[in-house]
């Protein structure tokens, strides 16, 4: 079927579809109201809030089973609320594409969001400011969603900078301590660079197709110059790298897990930074007309997934692996994203599979700090699986699910991207590989160091389970994290194919060559884990090491200090070289001209003796001059 | 009639002197009167102009001067005199405090 017919085909919206548009409403004005109510709404609130994301699921679900009972041609449908402005001949719309893959999103980010509003209620129990969280994280679901339902780039760039506030505001959400501050500054900072391509991005759509709108650029694209579509995809790579921390924009993601542990999941796991992956997706026309772009994205998904299993090889803070380990499966995403239209279908399987073991384990995380006084580094732990059950067996699910214990969600999904990757070139599937490995081994640690040995609990700690309202969430998501994969396995690449231009792949349970290597090298990654940190004790302190890998993976690979040399200390010589200029060459230049006038006019200034006489002299002098003049020019 | 060429020139004598008495004289009046002769050299420059010519141009012009004199000498006295009864003195190198 021709790609781009299938592209633009979009039907009116009627019945349900018409009023998609509460979906994103609904959680706004919740927002809105929250945070204009006042202290009224403390005691309630938080349950408006709730109300809010559960109707949104409700009309998001609505919507899905509509479109199950359509053909696949009227599934996808486009409706235009509003014109938002006009400028020239340029007229911006805000209009709502819902298509198979905004929907899979829009389910996503109000099913998870519902789990994960419902565990708040439990988690943020004793916190003073829990309606403003709620509100915030109503904002933050309203925007994603308006990200994601978006018809043209420029309203998801709205979106887009609507969950890059709300997640600035929620990493930040402990203001009093200045490291909380300090990592909603640094999220936000970073995320402007990524803008920076985004914008970049539409203005060469507007400038190149007059509109914005995906079903204009789509059809654009192939007649656009080839080094415009290479930019083009390049901006567009650039804005998702900013949103989805991947290298080199990656910096801010472990420092955002100074937000509460809700926001890490919703937020910093399951939802805002893959908006990058679905950039991508959605904008796979522009991939697919520039191998240079295509093969970036490849680049910045195998380096960051690397990158990212690294770091959660080494750090002690148990959300900070799972930040390292949230990192290296976008990575997987992105790199999926890039292979091109075999990979799309699995991009979107593995970014639906992760939000599930992903926001699981973020939970379960936030259930132990719950559990262990909001400590979280995992030498503090060890042994919590006989006290905390409910959070133990959820996250195992989880772990076996990330790991790509065979037939769990994210064996189904991983094992795809690796095949795919093999296909595509054998180096970075090896990559994709060793990624499962180090996958495997890093999570093997975290259970090892936080469910499983010895205890090590600071004295007083007692820990215990959490309330109902969060165990509830995490069984829903653990059940989804085993059962997601095989549920979607033969069902998502046809379901996305109109959307997302993929090409649809025989898949079948049993294992291909490549398949069983990746369960060999998980295998190892697992007997790793244990072979270090299963059979002696953990030491209370991180042991001093000379390993550079260690080292490095400690250090976050050195990004902070990377950012630092390249990027602040030459803006901080700039600023005072910028400040040296102003001060001494343009103050000195107009402050010499203005010394220079004044000596001048105290000279002038002798003329004036205050003699009338002497007046009358100048006076008389000046008329004859003048008449002489005149008469010369008279006679010549 | 006289030959005007010669009034001419007492006209050019006089607006001399009065220029020159501008230019060196100290006291006030004498200053002054001294810009009233070289108003009235002006009027006979005029007046005897207007005769060669035959026109009475010149002569109208005259009247001119001698209202703007006339409006001047009251204005002037009246300095003059505000400037004696100040500082009782009438050389014009005594106000000399106009300046920095």
């Amino acid at each position: 079927m021709n790609l781009l017919e299938t592209l633009s085909h979009t039907v009116p919206a009627t019945g349900m579809f018409a009023n998609a548009w509460w979906m994103i409403a609904a959680p706004l004005l919740v927002a809105a109201f929250l945070l204009l109510a006042g202290r009224v709404a403390d005691a309630w609130g938080h349950f408006v809030a709730v109300a809010a994301v559960v109707f949104s699921f409700s009309i998001a679900a609505c919507l899905f089973g509509e479109m199950l009972g359509r053909g696949a041609e009227e599934r996808a449908v486009e409706s235009t609320l509003y014109t938002w402005f006009s400028v020239g001949t340029w007229t911006f719309d805000v209009g709502l594409q819902i298509d198979q893959l905004s929907i899979l999103f829009a389910m996503l980010i109000t099913g998870v969001g519902s789990l994960i509003h419902i565990y708040s209620i439990g988690y943020m129990a004793h916190d003073e400011r829990r309606r403003r969280f709620f509100a915030y994280l109503n904002l933050f679901v309203a925007a994603m969603l308006t990200l994601v339902l978006a018809n043209n780039y420029l309203i998801l760039f709205v979106g887009w900078e609507g969950v890059g506030l709300a997640s600035y505001l929620l990493i930040s959400f402990f203001q009093h301590k200045k490291s909380a501050a300090d990592a909603g500054v640094k999220a936000f900072v970073m995320n402007r660079v990524g803008d920076f391509g985004m914008l970049l991005a539409i203005f060469t759509m507007l400038a190149m197709f007059g509109s914005s709108k995906f079903s204009v650029v789509n059809a654009g694209v192939p007649e656009m110059p080839a080094i415009w579509a290479t930019l083009l995809g390049v901006f567009l790579l650039l804005g998702a790298c900013g949103k989805s921390a991947q290298v080199p924009l990656q910096a801010w993601l472990l420092d955002a897990m100074e937000g509460p542990t809700p926001v890490s999941a919703l937020i910093h796991a399951a939802t805002m930074v893959t908006a990058g992956v679905y950039l991508v997706v959605r904008s796979h026309v522009v991939y697919e007309h520039s191998m240079i772009a295509q093969t970036a994205v490849v680049v910045v998904g195998t380096v960051t997934l690397l990158a990212g299993a690294w770091i959660g090889t080494s750090q002690d803070d148990i959300k900070k692996v799972l930040a390292g380990s949230t990192m290296s499966q976008i990575g997987y995403m992105m790199l999926a994203a890039g292979i091109g239209p075999a990979g799309y279908a699995f991009a979107i399987f593995h970014l639906l599979t992760h939000g599930f073991f992903k926001a699981n384990m973020f939970l379960g995380a936030g259930s132990v700090m719950h559990g262990m006084h909001d400590d979280v580094n995992m030498r503090n732990y060890g042994a919590l699986a006989k006290v905390m059950r409910y959070t133990y067996w959820t996250f195992f699910c989880g772990y076996i699910a990330i790991i790509g214990f065979p037939l769990t969600a994210g064996y189904f999904s991983k094992d795809h991207i690796i095949e795919a990757a093999f296909h595509y070139n054998v180096v970075i599937g090896l990559c994709a590989l060793i990624g499962a490995g180090v996958t495997a081994f890093y999570m093997t640690r975290l259970m090892f160091m936080t469910f499983w040995g010895k205890q090590r609990w600071q004295p007083g700690v007692h820990p215990h389970e959490s309330p109902k309202v969060m165990t509830l969430p995490l069984v829903v998501l653990a059940a989804l994290s085993i059962v997601a994969g095989a549920l979607m396995n033969w069902w998502i690449q046809t379901w996305l194919e109109p959307a997302a231009g993929n090409h649809p792949h025989e898949v079948s349970l049993i294992p291909t060559p490549i398949g069983l290597l990746a369960i060999a090298v998980v295998a190892a990654g697992v007997a790793t884990g244990w072979y270090f940190f299963g059979r002696g004790d953990i030491p209370k302190v991180a042991p001093a090491s000379k390993n550079p890998f260690t080292l490095v993976g400690r250090n976050v690979l050195y990004g902070d200090q990377l950012n630092d040399a390249v990027i602040v200390q030459p803006t901080y010589a700039l600023a005072a070289a910028s400040d040296a200029t102003d001060r001494h060459a343009i103050d000195g230049l107009f402050d010499g001209l203005a010394h220079g006038f004044g000596g001048l006019s105290t000279q002038v200034r002798k003329l004036q003796t205050g003699y009338a006489r002497s007046y009358a002299l100048t006076m008389t002098a000046g008329v004859v001059v003048t008449a002489v003049v005149l008469i010369l020019a008279h006679l010549a | 009639m006289t030959n005007p060429e010669n009034v001419l020139m007492l006209a050019g004598v006089l607006f001399t002197i009065g220029a020159l008495g501008v230019m060196l004289r100290r006291n006030a009046l004498v200053a002054f009167m001294c810009v009233e002769l070289m108003l009235n050299a002006a009027n006979l420059a005029l007046v005897t102009g207007s005769t060669m010519n035959g026109g009475l141009d010149g002569q109208v012009a005259s009247f001119f001067v001698m209202v703007v004199a006339a409006a001047e000498v009251v204005v002037g006295l009246a300095i003059i005199m505000t400037i004696y009864r100040t500082r009782r003195t009438t050389s014009v190198d005594d106000a000399n405090l106009l300046k920095l």
